[in-house]
């Protein structure tokens, strides 16, 4: 069957035999995008978190077919080396990652947080950002969360004046 | 002379069977009070058989009294901190809907249903007994302002509580336990409470 969807602001038409297969595997295997991660496959580390319809989801647990006629941001769309969202910005300055292959999940849940709660407080952090990592660099990802708060926080000041 | 027992045994017999209906209650109020009674008998069944089903843990984990969220069938809490949240969908980027989604997901084992919440604060279960339940149940100040009716439509037509028969698999991919009583009993153990007058036997 045929799925289309919004990947990354762009439209995409996916031939998938099983409307059932993860969406991480289409994203992966299927339109190349390698930046998410598989991590457990039970939606439990938050690895392969993107956005639907700006909402965090686990993609290791989410059909494609729900995926139909929506929108779909990976770490990919993000931002880019030109032009990085704040949180990638503030996961650089704080020199995040270790291994690196939760940072991309642990990133979307970030941006997802920022959209709904613009300045977070530890709390906050604690309630909502509850990947897993397992070289422990929950310390760093803190700063940096805080970090990316405040680096969004001026980007929006800067887009208004500009504007 | 040999008839005389026979007469004798023949007219204590009629004296006796008149005394015996004699002091019988009359015909009519006998078969109300049977009425009754088995009216009592069927709504304590129909209790009993709702009760087993909402003190299940597929339906008493997601009615908890502590805002957190029960899962398997040891009702621990559920994983990485969960709890309840502003609108009884978890965190405000962190939600329910993050991991479950309308239907099971047999290949990760996260269970789904439509509209997949935690119950409101006002409907948590946890560690009240059947009664106290059935109470909370009934009361419309506790219950979303359902009125009977609407508590026959929501517990035997609502997605999210018949989920409760197909619960799908765990993490493990073993199948998840499903309530006592089967979902077509369950249903008309339901309208038969209701239609009783959703009698509370301890009461």
């Amino acid at each position: 069957m045929e799925i289309s969807l919004t990947v990354n602001g762009v439209l995409k038409t996916v031939d998938i035999a099983d409307e059932n297969t993860p969406l991480l595997w289409v994203l992966r295997d299927t339109l190349d995008l390698k930046g998410t991660k598989f991590g457990c496959g039970k939606a439990a580390c938050g690895a392969c978190t993107l956005h639907v319809d700006g909402e965090a989801v686990r993609s290791c647990s989410y059909p494609v077919k729900f995926a139909e006629g929506k929108k779909v941001t990976t770490i990919e769309g993000l931002g880019d080396r030109e032009n990085p969202h704040p949180v990638q910005q503030a996961w650089i300055e704080e020199i995040v990652p270790q291994c690196g292959y939760c940072q991309p999940g642990f990133m979307m849940a970030t941006a997802a947080l920022l959209n709904k709660v613009p300045k977070p407080t530890d709390e906050d952090i604690d309630k909502n950002i509850i990947n897993i990592c397992r070289c422990g660099t929950y310390y760093r990802m803190r700063k940096a969360i805080h970090k990316a708060a405040d680096l969004q926080a001026e980007k929006l000041t800067n887009d208004s004046k500009e504007a | 002379m040999k008839l005389k027992p026979f007469y004798i045994f023949v007219s204590l017999f009629v004296v006796g069977a008149i005394l015996v209906f004699a002091s019988s209650p009359k015909i009519s109020g006998y078969s109300s009070l049977e009425n009754e009674v088995i009216r009592e008998a069927k709504s304590d069944d129909s209790y009993n058989k709702v009760m087993d089903v909402l003190t299940h843990q597929r339906c008493m984990n997601c009615h908890p009294s502590d805002h957190i969220p029960k899962q398997g069938d040891t009702s621990h809490p559920h994983y990485f901190g969960m709890a309840r949240g502003e609108d009884d969908h978890g965190f405000k980027a962190t939600s329910c809907n993050t991991c479950h989604q309308s239907e099971n997901n047999l290949n990760s084992g996260v269970p789904g249903a439509p509209h997949w919440a935690l119950a409101p604060a006002s409907m948590a279960w946890e560690g009240l007994t059947r009664a106290q339940i059935a109470e909370r149940l009934l009361d419309k100040s506790m219950n979303g302002n359902r009125s009977h009716q609407e508590l026959i439509e929501h517990m035997t037509e609502d997605d999210l509580v018949l989920w409760a028969w197909e619960p799908g698999v765990d993490a493990d991919g073993e199948p998840r336990t499903i309530p006592p009583v089967s979902k077509e009993e369950f249903k008309k153990a339901v309208e038969i409470w209701f239609a009783n007058g959703a009698i509370i036997p301890s009461k």
